[in-house]
This record gives structure tokens, sequence and C-alpha cells, in this order.
């Protein structure tokens, strides 16, 4: 009994290590959403293309991507013909154009073409807020009832995709 | 020359740090506002860079949620209800002082409780040298 007792350094030793190595190579900037299984939150925003305040109506009466990107931000660059490329095989990929200058971004979508049915003008970032995002690109999955089911922070490549497609359904 | 190039070196500093400190001058009504303001940039979290606190960060979001902090100071809502906005948004992982509930109960109340094991561990090992240090005494 007593000899046993000499082992418990070894053995707390071990636990550490096995929780420390279950740690390893994780992504260290994830941060669950607070907004996962919560209705989207109310909005009011321009869209781009009519130039009228649209709200939560607006949004499609499918499961859909919601995908937050600007001109000023090298990722959204990056993601942007893969977005294409989901928009071709029917994803339903609505934009926010968050923190970004209306005319930059609207030549943007005319010289890299535009895979969102529909863009919203986030222009102070206020909705971004109200969806806890910290910068951009952040993509979330939708429902068709309107409740958020999964969030993405990066860029959405072909990897990611198939995690999304999960909840897609 | 050289001398001249620091002094010059050093005016350029000195007019860079009091335009960059102007520009964080926030007009308050009352001193307790500001003084509420600094607690609460102090004790919230940026979500973006995740071991600084929303005072110092630089980054985009940290900046909007700062001037939303200070908007919802002015609009006379209390720090629970500023607090309560953050978390609905960002969840418990903005508060630097952790809420106490029994998914933190361990954090909290962990290192008394090792403490106190150790203290536990430390008498029960005395008392018991002590004993055997008596019988010695008595044999001998």
């Amino acid at each position: 009994m007593k000899k046993l007792l000499f082992f418990i350094p070894l053995i707390a030793f071990i636990a550490l290590g096995v929780v420390f190595y279950q740690q390893l190579g994780k992504d260290t900037e994830y941060m669950p959403s607070a907004l996962v299984g919560q209705p989207m939150p109310e909005f009011k925003l321009v869209d781009m293309a009519s130039d009228s305040v649209v709200s939560n109506e607006a949004m499609p009466d499918e499961p859909y991507l919601l995908n937050f990107w600007a001109t000023w931000c090298p990722s959204c660059s990056a993601e942007h013909a893969y977005l294409g490329e989901l928009a071709e095989q029917g994803v339903n990929i609505v934009g926010i154009d968050y923190k970004d200058e209306t005319p930059a971004a609207k030549q943007w979508l005319v010289e890299r073409g535009n895979p969102y049915s529909l863009v919203l003008l986030d222009e102070m970032g206020k909705f971004g807020v109200d969806m806890g995002i910290t910068g951009a690109p952040e993509t979330f999955v939708v429902s068709a009832t309107g409740e958020i089911l999964y969030r993405h922070q990066g860029v959405v490549n072909e990897e990611v995709w198939q995690t999304l497609k999960e909840y897609m359904q | 020359m050289i001398g001249r190039c620091l002094a010059s070196l050093l005016l350029v500093l000195a007019t860079w740090s009091s335009t960059s400190i102007a520009n964080d001058v926030l007009a308050f009504d009352t001193p307790e506002q500001q003084q509420r303001y600094r607690i609460l940039i102090e004790e919230l979290r940026c979500p973006k860079c995740q071991n600084q606190n929303l005072e110092d960060s630089n980054a985009g979001i940290a900046i909007d949620l700062r001037n939303q902090v200070y908007k919802m100071i002015n609009d006379g809502q209390s720090n629970e209800q500023i607090i309560d906005y953050m978390v609905a948004r960002y969840g418990e992982f903005v508060l630097y002082r952790p809420v106490h509930n029994a998914s933190t109960a361990l954090l909290w109340y962990g290192p008394f409780a090792l403490v106190a094991i150790g203290a536990l561990i430390f008498v029960v090992v005395i008392v018991r040298n002590k004993r055997h240090q008596s019988k010695k005494d008595i044999e001998s």
C-alpha cells in the first residue's frame, strides 16, 4: 500500500500528459458560437441589388449559408472562387458585405462573379456583432426556419464544406 | 548630426503619442460612467485576440465592441445589461471573470480544494512522524 503512494506523481504525470496530448494540433483560435441553436437575430439591412431595406422575411425558405465577407479581407478573396463553385452546385448562399465600401463591393462581384442569391450591406458591422462574429470571413449554416445550426470561422474550402454539408440537410 | 536625428525622432514620437491619446478621449456625462466604461472594457475579453481584453486590443471587433459599451453606457444601460448583451452574442467566453456555476466550479474552487488536500496530507505526515518518533523514544 505504501509503495503505491510513490507512484502517485507518475500517475499524475501520465494523466496530465494524456490531457495535454489531446489538445495538441487543435485550432487555438476556435471558439464555439453562442448563437448555435438560436433563431437568427432580427435585422434590418439594405439589399445591395434593390437598394431597399429588408428584414428576416427576405431570407431563403430553404437551408442556406450566411457568409460574411468584405473586399478588405484577404481570406475572403481566397474563398470566393470556391463559393462560386458551391453556388453552381445549387447551394443557396446569402452574403453579408461586412464593414465595406459598397462601390468597391459591387465591383468585386462584377469582376469575380457573384455566388450570392442575396447580398446585404452591414456597413457599420452592427449585424456582425449581433451574429457574434469576430472578423471575416465567417460562414453560418441556417435552417429553412431561420435557426442557426453551425458557424465556421475562416476560409470555406472543400474540406470545410464536407462539415457544412451535413448541417445543410 | 546624430543628436539632431534623435531630437527629431523624439519630436515625432511625442506628437504621435499625443494624437493617439487624443483619439481615445470619450465624453461621459458623469465620472462614474467613465469609471464603469473603464472597468467594463478591462473585464470584457476581445473575442478575436483571445488573451487581450477590449481595452488592450486594436482588432476591428474590439473597437466595435468598445464603441458598443460606450454607447450602451451613455444610453443609461446597467453593467448587467451590457454584460448580458455581450454574453448573448459571444458566449461566456467574453468574461474575464467567469460566472460561478456548475461548469466553472472546478475553476473557482479547485485551487482551494487542492490547498486543503495538501494541508491535510501535510498534517497527517507530521502527526505520523511524531507518533513514530515518540514510539521510538519509549522503546529506547
